[in-house]
This record gives structure tokens, sequence and C-alpha cells, in this order.
């Protein structure tokens, strides 16, 4: 290299005090598992202190006389019957979609999946609110049939059927997507065998394709499960009016009626729901892992023939999207579109009044959509890097501590969202440390529950891309001399671009009207749009809050469509509404 | 600059032992091969020299300068030694000059020194006119060229290379092969060469390190691994050897000796420790057999098997006083043999291994 000879300056470093200084990793690691620990484990270990502890001693008479008090287990008993048999419902309707997809010549599936997986993406209280109005005069498509609701008539879903229907339309995408990615690695020589041994499309169905996606479906029922027990939005919607109590509804009640005080009550009941969530994940997950579905080969989709049953099939099909989609959306646009609820729509009573409130006139809405727009721009922000940076510990570094973190952060997100929100408002009541400054009633402790919930949706699609990508290029990085922060940023970040983009959406999408981690946290000072909804409907604005769903759905929508636009870029199966 | 001293290296991973007091020392310049079948350890061992793992026992010292030991463990970003990655590891997002200039960059080299040094590194590689193509853009043999560069840029002084051929249609081997002993020559690094190809092992490298299991089986220039093996492992891995039994072993002084296969007798080339004994073991290689001529006494065999080479014949022999062993010979053209007739072979040369209980 004489050419090229320049000395090279390569201090003595042998002897230096690597012992006492932390390499660039460790130090971020720490940083890491600080962040995690605050906004995750902290809380939630505060919570489960605060239900057990009051004033430093344990009362077991005053567990006991909470846990065995008659609506306590009333509600209790609510909980466990509905999202029991709602999950039941999801999973039945999910795995049949699923199996129509995956295995069947249908046409125009890739419509038919976005359409299927829709319900899942618009927030639980508008859906709720949308159904609600779908028997109203103002029904574009039940009140020309005459199938309105008098005034005074009892509504038939404010009542626990009515939750568990609304639980299962809701999730059964849920468990559609699980069975779907289990079916795709079904190899199509399975079925092949099978139909060559004389088996016709049912056996087909029933003895091979069933037991081998059995673990997709427990896996989709365990989180339509926990998507069940956690729903606030279908639970307070239907529930509150229904007079159906649920825990979860429960919690939400008793904070608004006795304030912060009966915090070690609300504590004990979130804890209580917690250990529900956890035991049906557990038992669903257990079920799942009966028998042997391990397969190997190439998964070439086999598609069996609808033949003469195409078009029964695909009636019945597209009937489904338009009772669960095109009902209830077109019943809540025509609520928003008239001036007071039960007027029907006609071009006399057409007005846009209600959208031009809540967009300018209404200033709650507005600040309520600001708010919502910076938590959640501010949250993908944080959560994005602190996503790369975790999952480059988890992937290539696999550790102890890099472990923890994954798991605390997953039980964040799989605990109903009203729990974080219940470990929040304990953890940030008092003034924070140092600072002397309280957190809470501000839309700051919103922004720390959304931190602490949404972290493992950002870093599933960021772990499935670590996955694709090659060590070596880190390792290469390293040879060169980069460290960690510049490794992230130069090599990591730029080759995860999609990933990152999808898990941003993801986060974006979910936190941007959700329900369940806020309505604890909102106060005068802080709100946020999800809530707004059932705000303006025990206010009695319907109509309102009708053209406030049209406005969330509508974002959604939009959003869905542009990440359409370069979902060529995204690793496969990142974006659940993409066939 | 570029000396490695390995002395007494341990790893494990869990409870299997991946490498066992492994020690090597190794010139300033050198091209050293490290060569065994797959799980042996050589990968790891080229992990633990690049400071991707840990070392459980041993050090490293480089130039003097302890990378990995008791206490001491520099990061792969501060030990300034090059790799080329099996799979190259080019950045794909990176154009070929961002991905040569890039430790520049993070060492914090000005903007304008580093566009020169690397320039003339993309020069001196053949790549200038290549260097805003993307990786994934470039041929097999321009992947390696980049990957080269790379080492070039960030002036290593020793560069590891982990099986950068393993992946490559035979016709590019032969290209890449000439390409590493150019940069070899070019760069006077210390190249550090991990390979299962034993033709690549001894085409390549000044010394050869075969491992086995996580030892060194043995450390020496190619010609003496082929020659003089000092082990069974050694003999049987390199060059399709076979290992007999002979008897009567009687050295002689000038570094050959006698002893009787099947019966016969043979000459043989032992160490010059090598001491009598009525048993010991050799190593030869299918080109040390050949078909006896008629003045020759040679161990009369059964043809078992003939396979077409082309530029020879393979036969496989069973001699008569043992049917069950099978010796492998090359026989020249005119091809005047055919299977189930019975020949007489000679033993031209073989090595006289060193006897395990003395080594």
């Amino acid at each position: 290299m004489s050419d090229l000879a320049v000395e090279q300056e390569r201090p003595e470093r042998a002897f230096r005090l690597s012992r006492l200084k932390l390499s660039g990793e460790m130090r971020l690691i720490i940083c890491l598992a600080l962040f995690v620990g605050l906004l995750s484990i902290a809380p939630l270990g505060r919570l489960v202190y605060a239900a057990f502890f009051t004033d430093g001693s344990l009362d077991l008479e005053r567990i006991t006389h909470i846990l065995g008090g008659r609506r306590v287990l009333q509600a209790t008993g609510n909980t466990i019957w509905i999202s029991i048999t709602s999950t039941l419902l999801a999973s039945v309707i999910g795995t049949l979609a699923a199996l129509l997809v995956g295995m069947t010549d249908m046409k125009a599936r890739t419509a038919w999946v976005f359409g299927f997986v829709l319900p899942l993406m618009i927030p639980p209280q508008v859906t709720a609110l949308a159904w609600v109005q779908s028997f109203s005069p103002a029904s574009p498509l039940l009140a020309p049939l005459g199938l309105t609701l008098e005034p005074g008539m009892r509504h038939p879903l404010y009542s626990s059927g009515g939750i568990i229907f609304l639980l299962g339309l809701y999730n059964a995408p849920l468990v559609f997507l699980s069975v779907r990615a289990s079916l795709r690695r079904v190899p199509a020589n399975l079925l092949e065998a099978a139909q060559s041994a004389g088996a016709k499309p049912l056996p087909v169905v029933l003895d091979i394709i069933l037991p081998l996606v059995r673990s997709g479906i427990f896996a989709g029922a365990a989180l339509a499960f926990v998507s069940s027990i956690g729903n606030f939005g279908i639970q307070a919607m239907l529930g509150i009016p229904a007079r159906v109590p649920t825990l979860i509804t429960m919690i939400y009640r008793r904070l608004n009626s006795y304030g912060p005080s009966a915090l070690n009550d609300m504590a004990l009941l979130a804890l209580l729901l917690a250990v529900l969530t956890i035991i049906g994940m557990t038992i669903t997950g257990w079920l799942g892992r009966q028998g042997d579905q391990r397969v190997d080969g190439a998964s070439i989709t086999l598609r069996l023939s609808l033949g003469r049953w195409h078009w029964p099939v695909a009636t019945l099909a597209w009937g489904y999207l338009a009772a669960v989609l095109v009902l209830p959306l077109s019943s809540l646009a025509g609520s928003a579109l008239v001036r007071g609820y039960g007027q029907p729509l006609t071009l006399d009573t057409l007005t846009f009044e209600n959208f031009n409130n809540a967009l300018f006139r209404h200033e709650g809405i507005r600040e309520a959509f600001a708010t919502s727009f910076m938590l959640t721009g501010l949250t993908v922000f944080i959560l994005i890097p602190v996503s790369i940076a975790l999952g480059y510990f988890l992937v290539w570094r696999t550790g102890f501590l890099s472990k923890l973190l994954h798991l605390a952060s997953e039980l964040a997100y799989a605990l109903p969202g009203i729990i974080i929100g219940v470990a929040m408002i304990l953890f940030f009541l008092r003034p924070l440390p140092l600072v002397n400054v309280s957190i809470y009633g501000t839309i700051w402790v919103i922004f720390a529950a959304y931190l602490s919930n949404y972290l493992a949706l950002a870093l599933r699609p960021i772990l499935g891309g670590f996955a694709q990508v090659d060590r070596s290029l880190n390792e290469a990085a390293q040879i060169a001399g980069a460290g960690i922060l510049s490794r992230l940023r130069d090599i990591v970040l730029p080759v995860l671009a999609p990933s990152a983009a999808a898990a941003a959406i993801l986060v974006f999408m979910t936190a941007i009207n959700e329900i369940q981690t806020s309505v604890l946290l909102v106060s005068s000072r802080a709100q946020t749009i999800g809530p707004m909804i059932i705000f303006l409907e025990e206010a009695g604005s319907s109509t309102l809050a009708a053209a406030v769903g049209c406005l969330m759905v509508l974002l959604i929508l939009s959003l869905m469509l542009v990440s359409l636009c370069f979902s060529k870029f995204l690793p496969k199966g990142v974006l659940p509404w993409r066939d | 600059m570029g000396a490695i001293e390995i002395t007494g290296i341990h790893k494990s991973f869990g409870k299997t032992e991946v490498l066992r007091d492994i020690s090597l020392s190794i010139k300033s310049g050198e091209f050293v091969a490290v060569l065994g079948p797959s799980g042996c350890g050589k990968t790891t061992l080229l992990r633990t020299l690049a400071g991707f793992e840990k070392l459980d026992k041993g050090e490293i010292h480089v130039d003097g300068r302890c990378l990995s030991g008791r206490d001491i463990h520099l990061s792969p970003e501060e030990r300034g030694i090059g790799v080329v990655f099996q799979n190259y590891a080019l950045w794909p997002h990176m154009s070929v000059e961002q991905n040569v200039s890039y430790s520049l960059k993070v060492k914090g080299m000005s903007r304008t020194e580093r566009t020169q040094r690397t320039k003339d590194v993309l020069e001196l590689v053949g790549l200038d006119r290549l260097a805003n193509r993307r990786p994934a853009d470039l041929s097999g043999g321009q992947r390696q060229r980049v990957a080269l560069a790379r080492c070039l840029a960030m002036q290593a002084g020793v560069v590891l290379l982990d099986e950068p051929l393993a992946n490559l249609d035979v016709h590019l081997r032969a290209t890449l092969e000439e390409e590493f002993s150019r940069f070899h020559q070019r760069s006077g690094a210390t190249m550090f060469y991990i390979t299962h190809d034993q033709s690549e092992a001894l085409a390549l490298a000044d010394r050869v390190a075969v491992m086995d299991k996580g030892r060194i089986a043995q450390f020496a220039t190619p010609s003496k691994l082929y020659l003089e093996p000092s082990n069974e492992m050694v003999a049987g891995f390199i060059g399709e050897g076979k290992l007999m039994d002979v008897s009567n072993l009687t050295p002689s002084d000038d570094g050959m000796a006698h002893a009787n296969l099947f019966g016969k007798p043979i000459r043989l080339r032992c160490a010059s420790s090598a001491s009598a004994r009525s048993q010991a073991r050799i190593s030869f290689h299918p080109s040390d057999l050949s078909l006896a001529t008629a003045k020759e006494e040679g161990i009369p065999a059964t043809v078992k098997r003939l396979t077409y080479r082309g530029d020879h014949l393979r036969a496989e022999v069973a001699p008569v006083p043992a049917p069950d062993v099978s010796l492998t010979l090359n026989v020249a053209p005119p091809f005047s043999i055919e299977q189930g007739q019975h020949v007489s072979i000679a033993l031209n040369d073989g090595w006289v291994l060193p006897d395990p209980q003395f080594a």
C-alpha cells in the first residue's frame, strides 16, 4: 500500500480502563432499559402495589370485600361470558373468511380482503355508534325498508347479546389474519396428496387444512380474546345504556364518580382484568400448541375451484361486507347529515352543519383533533428510533435484559389500555421528583401512556424487517470502525426504512383514534379525539358525534389508501389490509 | 504490520467447546489459510479475531497490541482489522464509493482527503468507473473487489476472509483466487483466509492451519501438509490421503525407512526422529501408487472398479492379501486394464506418520 501510505494513528489502547468504561452498546441498552422501565415496568409495578397495599399495609379484608362484592362478581361474570362468546363468534367468522380467501378461486379477493379487514381499523366506539344508528330513520339502507326503530323502543343492540355480536364482528379480522398467515405456510403438495387419495374439497378442508392451521386459529382467538376483554369503545357505548356492567366500564364509571380517591380499588379491579386477560391468553396459547403441525416444503397456495358454487358463495361473502360495513357506515353518514337525531334523511333535511361544526365551530373537537395529531406524531417520532434500537438488541444481541424489555413492552401492549391508564394515573399523580411538576391532567400523561402502550406495536414490523437483514451488514460497519449510533443511523435505519414506515403507519392509525388508553386520562385541559364521541353521545349530540365518527373513518381510509400506494416496498404481511 | 499472536484460546457456546487451546503465530504479511471440514470451528476462530466473539481463555495480540485477553476485549470497531464477509456484506443503500469511504467517514477524515483516498483505492482495484453504482448492479467479481477495496481504504494491517468463494461457481473461483493473491501483494497485509476447500487453501496460502474439532491439527506450508502430515486426520484430509499399517519399520539415516506392506518390502520417507518399530502407520496419495513394471516386485491386487476421468483412469483395486482394503490409483493412457483383472501395484512414495505415543 506504499502509494497510499498514510501513517496510521492507532493509539495504544490495550491498557486503557476498558473495565470501567462502558461500551456504546452498553450505554444504549441502559437507556432503553430506563425508557421501558420508567414507562412500562414501573407504572405496572405501581399498579400491582396499589392494588394490594393501602397506606403501606396489606389489607386482605378490603381486597376480599371488593372482589367478593355482588356488583364486581356480576361485572366479572359478564366480562368472562362476553369475551369468550365473542371470541368464538370472531373465530368462526375469521376462519371461514380465511379459508374462502386462501383456498378458493373467489374473484376480486384483494378488494374483499380490504373490506373485510377495514372494520378492525375503524375505532370501536365509531363502530358501536354506527351500529346504534343503523336502525335510526336516517339510515339509507333500512329506512326505505321500514326497518327503523320507533322512538321509545328498546334498541336491540343495547344488550349483552349486542355487545357480543359487535365484538365478534369487530375481532373477526384478527382471526382472519392469523389463519391466513398459517394457511400460507401449508404446502400445496399435502393437499394434492389428499386429492389424489380421492378426498373431495370438504374432507380436504376438514381433515387436512383445519388441523394444519390449528395453531393459527388459536393464535387469532387469543388476539380476539385480548381485544374483546379490553375493548372499551363497544363495551361502554352499548353496555352503559344497556346496564350490562363489565369490569372495564366499571373502572371507568367508578373513577368518574369517585375521582382519584378510589384509585386503590380501581387498581384492584384493573389487576383482576389483567389476570383474566393473561389467563385467557395462556389457555388459548396452550390449546394452539397441542398437536404437531410442523410442515416443510414450498408453500405454493392451492386454490380449490368453487365451480357452480361460485355465485352463491360470492353473494354470501359480499352480502356479509354489505351487512357489517355498508349498513352501519351509511347510517353513520346518514345521521351526520341530518340536523337532529331521529330525522329521516331526505333532500330537505340534508345539511352539512354537523361537519361544519365539528371541523370549525366546536372548539373542543378542534383541539381534540389537534392534540391527537400532535401526540400521535410525537409517539411515532419517539417509538420508531426506540424500536429500531431495541430490535437491534433483540435480533442481533440476544441477552437477558433485552428479552425482559421485550416482554414488558408486549405486556403493556396486550393488557387492556384502560389498565395502562390506571397505572399512569397512579404513577404520575404525584409531582415528578426533581422538577416538582405534576403531569397528571395534562396531555403529557397521555403521551407517556401512548409510549408505553404502543412500543410493542411499533416493534413487530421492525423485528420482521430485522429478520430479513443480513447481520453481516452491521458487522461490516463495525469492522469499518462505526460506533453503535452511527451504525443504527447509517446502516440499519436505511436498510429497515420500509419496515419502519410500516411501523409508523400502524402506530399512527392505532393511536390517532384510540379510546381505551386515554379515556381515563383526558381532562378539561387535555382532550383527545377518541373519547370525544362517547362524551358527545353522552351529552346527547348524536349527530355531531356521527359527524366526528365519519371524519375519523375518512382519516383512516385515506391513510390506508396512501399506505397501499407504496406497499410494494414493504415486506409481505406487514400491512394487514393488503392481500 | 500485522503480526498475529494467538495463544491458548478457548471458546464454548453453552456446553459445546468450539475452540480448544488454539495457538498460532502468524508473521506480518503472511497469507494464512485455515482449512477444515464444516463445524470444525474455523468461522468462530475468525470471529474471535475480528472481535465479534469474546474469549473464554487465552489471548490475541496483533503487533504486540492485546486485542482480547483477560478482562480485555476491544470491540470490532476499535480493532482496525479488515473482514471480507462470505457474501461480502456490501451496504445495499450505498454506492460503491460510499461503501469504500464509510470507514474513513466514521473515523472523521475530512471530505477532501476522504474523496482522494477513496479515488486512489478504487483506481487501484479497477473500480473507478463504477464508483456511483449500487452493489445490486455489480457482478460477483466486482462485488468482491468492492469488499477488498473497503479493506484497502481502511488500511487494515490484517484482513480476515470468511469463505469468500464458497457460494460461487467454479469458473469464477479461479479468477477471484487470483484477485486475492494480487490484493495480498499490493497491500502487504496479513491475510487470514477461512475455507473448507483444500485446493483453494493450498493454492493461495503461504501456510495452512488444518482445523479439526476445535483444535489445530497441523500448521505448516502446503507442501509439508501434503508430503509430511503430522497426524492421521491431516493425512486423510489432504489430497485424498490413504492410511495403511506397515510392519518392521527400520529407518535409515537419510530420512528414509524400509518396511513391509502386505509382505512386500517398500521404501518410505520418515522424520529424522523416527525410531525402528514393529508396527507403524503410513500415508500416501493416489499418485504414489502405480502399476508395477515387469521388473518390480509389486503387490498383487484385483481391479474392483474403473472410472473414466478423461486424462486418466481411476482404478480401485483390492490387494490379494487383504481383499477388504481398497486402494485408489490413477492409470495413465493407453488404458489396457479392465475390471476383475489381476494386476501388480507398486507404492513409489509414502510418509511414516509420527508415532502418536511419542508425539
